[in-house]
């Protein structure tokens, strides 16, 4: 019975038939009706996405080459000026990595993996703290705080955030809020957070932001953790030998040989800053 | 395809206003809710999507008769994902700064209907120069949309422009306006002005010059959008 009901009245050829469904094309569908478009074939549907891949992947390595030296040198900036931020009075500092027998200036392993934290030296060569980085998921997203640590004292002597995306107007006041960011001066550590007005004036204390107690929190988790995490190395280095031979050797001079190949630094900070 | 060929001037002109891809075909929402916090922002993020899309249409308006229509939408993605990626790599080398508050947002341009949609309604159907105009057109009719958007947020929730500020020490910013609710807020309002004047100049006793409103153009089948409204 199909075969014989007549087509719909199509002028351009031969059109879709009722049966089909009105306006849907489907192609070489049997019958007398030939494809209206010739389909392209499978080589050619893959060579032209992969030529184009090529070609687009090429284009982003040449940007990337010419992007990536920029990118990574103000990063470098972004983090010097943290350091010195967070350890007041910093002239230049030193990235020290973490290998498994303790910080060293002069890692023997790929750098990349490694664990480390930036020695602060004033204009004398005397070192000022040691600045770390830490992070934690804050109230939106990932909170990055850079702080100053001196590991004498066990105190916080600065901190800083480098990167968040807390609320506006109300978490991200932790890098606005200067009272708040003041309060991480000369603290002792493990860090305490109080809400405000509960403050008893210990030294441990720093009092958080109202309307803001997770971001606040936050930060102060991050630097107790970092802190319990390679706090115990760090004070190994400071009071370890490579670092106050370091520190004793006159830059100008250098005559002695060379203690531990430490005092060449530069007067900022070399390559290798992630 | 349609009675009257649309002029140079009208292809180049009608996306910046008449047809404005935020504010009458309500296209690319994520991003101008998401990013319009501020007026540096908006600029940013404008220019950027504005440089994917001018990108995008010329090189697929070139390429058009070598790409098979079985594989057109993946190779249009291919394309705008090259350009995006360009983009993002060259805002964060040069402006770093402002890389860092857009965020995610930049590589998801990619996902923008407002490009795609230009490129299967228009730049693979036409000339390399109209393809052109038409991008350039809508371009810059979504840095308008947004520096709108931005404007208004960053007056308010701010007390600023630009940075500048405007009110002085005692303004009260109104914080809602820089928070995701704020862009909803805004952008009920902008259109809520834009339908008011449109609604006016419709109808008002001077002859029209051309037809306003969207649903008219439509019909061209030039201007008909593969989007469906999302992102």
């Amino acid at each position: 019975m199909t075969e014989e009901r007549l087509p719909t009245v199509s002028s351009e050829g031969p059109g879709p038939t009722p049966e089909r469904g009105g306006g849907v094309h489907r192609e070489g569908d049997g019958g007398p009706s030939p494809p209206r478009q010739v389909e392209s074939s499978s080589v050619r549907l893959v060579a032209t996405l992969a030529v184009a891949g090529a070609l687009a992947g090429l284009a982003i390595v040449l940007v990337y080459q010419w992007a990536n030296p920029r990118i990574e040198a103000w990063r470098a900036e972004v983090l010097a000026a943290a350091v010195t931020e967070v350890l007041a009075g910093a002239d230049r500092y030193e990235t020290v990595f973490l290998e498994e027998n303790g910080f060293t200036s002069v890692p023997t392993a790929d750098t990349s993996a490694l664990d480390r934290v930036y020695v602060g030296y004033d204009a004398d060569g005397t070192p000022v703290g040691v600045a770390m980085v830490g992070a934690a998921a804050g109230f939106q997203d990932v909170i990055r705080v850079i702080f100053g640590y001196d590991p004498a004292a066990a105190e916080v002597i600065g901190m800083q955030v480098l990167e968040s995306k807390e609320t506006p107007g109300l978490g991200d006041k932790i890098e606005k809020d200067s009272a708040f960011v003041r309060e991480f001066h000369g603290v002792e550590t493990p860090l305490v957070g109080l809400k405000a007005g509960r403050e008893t004036g210990e030294e441990d204390e720093v009092v958080m932001i109202t309307g803001a107690t997770i971001s606040s929190q936050t930060v102060v988790d991050i630097i107790n953790a970092r802190v319990s995490e390679v706090g115990r190395e760090v004070e190994a280095y400071w009071g370890s030998t490579a670092l106050r031979s370091a520190v004793r050797t006159p830059p100008p001079k250098g005559g002695d040989g060379g203690p531990a190949g430490v005092a060449d630094a530069s007067p900022r900070p070399p390559g290798g800053i992630p | 395809m349609s009675p009257r060929e649309t002029t140079a001037q009208e292809v180049l002109l009608r996306g910046v206003w008449r047809e404005n891809p935020v504010l009458v075909q309500l296209l690319g929402l994520c991003p101008a809710l998401a990013v319009t916090n501020t007026v540096a922002n908006s600029l940013a993020m404008g220019l950027a999507t504005f440089f994917v899309l001018v990108g995008s249409s010329t090189l697929i308006s070139t390429f058009k008769r070598f790409i098979p229509k079985e594989v057109r939408i993946s190779a249009y993605i291919l394309v705008i994902a090259t350009f995006v990626t360009i983009a993002d790599l060259v805002l964060n080398a040069v402006v770093p700064e402002i890389h860092r508050a857009l965020g995610a947002f930049i590589a998801l341009i990619v996902v923008n209907c407002m490009i795609l949609g230009r490129q299967e309604a228009f730049a693979s159907k036409q000339p390399v120069g109209r393809a052109v105009l038409d991008a350039v057109g809508t371009g810059l009719g979504f840095i308008v949309a947004l520096v709108l958007m931005g404007g208004l947020r960053e007056i308010l929730g701010y007390g600023s422009f630009l940075g500048f500020s405007l009110f002085g020490p005692d303004f009260q910013p109104w914080i809602v306006m820089i928070l995701p609710a704020g862009g909803f807020f805004a952008l009920g309002f902008i259109l809520l002005a834009f339908g008011w004047w449109e609604e006016r100049e419709r109808v008002s006793v001077r002859p029209r010059r051309w037809p306003h409103g969207v649903r008219s153009r439509v019909s061209e089948g030039e201007f008909a959008s593969t989007g469906t409204g999302a992102g």
